[in-house]
């Protein structure tokens, strides 16, 4: 892991519905290049709209978002092009139902990387070798299982060849069963260095996996740390009280 | 002298035609000789239902195209559109595009809530009422930006009825709004909104009807006229109304064929 700063976060605010809620309230972090962060957290502490702040799929009230040097939140700013550089996985998959899953997965790579059909299939079949669903390429997401549609959603984002992943609870909406299939691809990518920002109730993934696990209530950092530290010896009172909760 | 077979039964019915003593049958082909068969009338019916496809046809595009346009300003993004950023222009943007998003609603409500006989009476003796110009381009237009309100409700519903995630994974992919709009949403809204859509088709094919009002020579002005011409007060309107309920059931059959292959991704 290298000290290279890929992310940084200053003064994050979030606010719905005029300020009567507010979801963020002032984050500030530093994601570094190959990093794999796990944000934890009781439902309601803003993990989720600290991640999705952090490709603007939710816009901030305040603060800024740099990546890789640029801010982001600068409205001149051209967000599609960091959004290629930033793939994001969602809890319900949303794979797109009308395509087949090579057509999932080579539509960005097509429209946006300026690939040939023949290169974006054929970076996309190697993807789907590895997480062995190359046999499925030409299924629609309606005939997955869950945990499929996961692994394909994140093999998806991966054919953009982004520089960081996002996962916004990516196996909560999973029969257990199939929690595990997900779990492993995401280790591997882990393992093969990708930068990830990972919301998510799975402490064991968190232990782990995470180089640094973030702990957030009501719209704040509360602690931060590395796995041993947050899950053997948390410091705030309610870090503790949330871990005793859950595990 | 060559001489049809039609010629032969009806020349064997006429003394009875004259007598008034048809029998039923007699009576049937009477009708039918009078106002299909003599003089070639079949023709006119043909000719005036090749104006209502024509007309009809046209009018679908015209709808569809203006609809989607209408359905996408009336989406809530558009409408509560703000300005990204600072400055003149991005401000004069988003005024811009609310301005056009409240015209949509407006040009819905009016478009809706008038009659469209009067729509295509103010558009041929109003707007078009001192240039010379073709009726079929008249009924194009005035049906055409008659459908287009309904169209757009009909669009705006399949769009909202896409899940929310689908934008934000077309959009995370980092596809601008209108690629996502065209790929991903568009598509998915289309299936959901076909049987709405099969409907609103139906419903213009028949309301072309009205364009006979402006002596537009379509499938109900073609049975009129010849009506006038035989005095037989059912027999051509049936004749038309067959020719209509004809294409319709052909349109029904088509667009459930399209639905079943859409459905193909969701077994």
């Amino acid at each position: 892991m290298t000290t290279d700063i890929i992310i940084s976060v200053k003064g994050l605010e979030k606010h719905f519905d005029e300020g009567k809620l507010k979801a963020l309230r002032g984050v500030d972090t530093d994601i570094r290049r190959g990093e794999v962060v796990v944000v934890i957290g009781p439902s309601g502490s803003g993990k989720s709209t600290f991640l999705r702040c952090l490709n603007l799929l939710e816009e901030p009230t305040a603060g800024t978002v740099t990546v890789e040097g640029v801010n982001i939140t600068d409205p001149k700013v051209n967000i599609n092009k960091h959004r290629e550089k930033m793939g994001m996985v969602f809890q319900h998959f949303n794979l797109f139902p009308h395509m087949t899953i090579l057509k999932n997965m080579t539509l960005a790579p097509c429209k946006l990387l300026k690939k040939s059909k023949q290169e974006a299939e054929e970076k996309a079949m190697a993807l789907l070798k590895r997480v062995g669903l190359a046999d499925r390429a030409n299924a629609y997401p309606s005939q997955l299982s869950g945990g499929q549609k996961q692994r394909i959603a994140i093999v998806r984002a991966l054919c953009m060849e982004p520089q960081v992943m996002l996962f916004d609870e990516p196996t909560s909406a999973l029969d257990p069963e199939m929690v595990g299939e997900v779990l492993d691809v995401m280790k591997q990518l882990a393992e093969e260095g990708m930068t990830m920002v990972v919301v998510t109730h799975e402490m064991g993934f968190a232990r782990e996996v995470a180089d640094r696990v973030i702990f957030m209530d009501e719209g704040h950092i509360i602690e931060e740390g590395t796995p041993e530290e947050i899950f053997n010896h948390p410091q705030q009172p309610r870090t503790q009280d949330f871990l005793k909760k859950v595990l | 002298m060559n001489i049809s077979i039609f010629e032969q039964w009806w020349l064997a019915i006429e003394p009875a035609v004259q007598a008034n003593t048809l029998n039923f049958w007699q009576f049937i082909y009477k009708e039918i000789y009078l106002n299909v068969i003599k003089d070639d009338r079949w023709l006119q019916y043909l000719k005036g239902l090749g104006v209502t496809l024509e007309v009809s046809f046209y009018a679908i595009l015209v709808g569809l195209v203006l609809g989607t346009v209408l359905a996408i300003l009336r989406l809530p993004q558009i409408q509560h559109m703000n300005a990204r950023g600072k400055g003149f222009l991005p401000a004069v943007g988003a005024v811009v595009v609310r301005a056009l998003s409240k015209f949509a609603g407006l040009y819905i409500n009016i478009m809706r809530g008038t009659p469209l006989l009067l729509q295509v009476l103010i558009i041929n003796f109003g707007i078009f009422g001192s240039v010379r110009i073709d009726k079929v381009i008249v009924g194009v237009i005035a049906c055409g930006l008659n459908s287009a309100a309904y169209v757009a409700e009909i669009v705006r519903g399949g769009i909202m009825s896409v899940e929310k995630g689908q934008t934000e994974a077309g959009r995370s992919l980092g596809l601008g709004g209108i690629r996502t709009m065209i790929y991903i949403i568009l598509p998915q809204a289309a299936k959901s909104a076909l049987p709405a859509m099969c409907n609103e088709f139906i419903s213009l094919i028949k309301e072309t009807s009205i364009l006979s009002y402006i002596a537009l020579t379509e499938l109900t002005k073609a049975g009129d006229y010849i009506r006038s011409r035989t005095f037989s007060a059912f027999t051509p309107y049936i004749v038309s109304g067959l020719l209509y309920l004809l294409v319709v059931l052909t349109l029904t059959w088509l667009i459930g064929k399209l639905e079943r292959r859409l459905r193909n991704s969701d077994h």
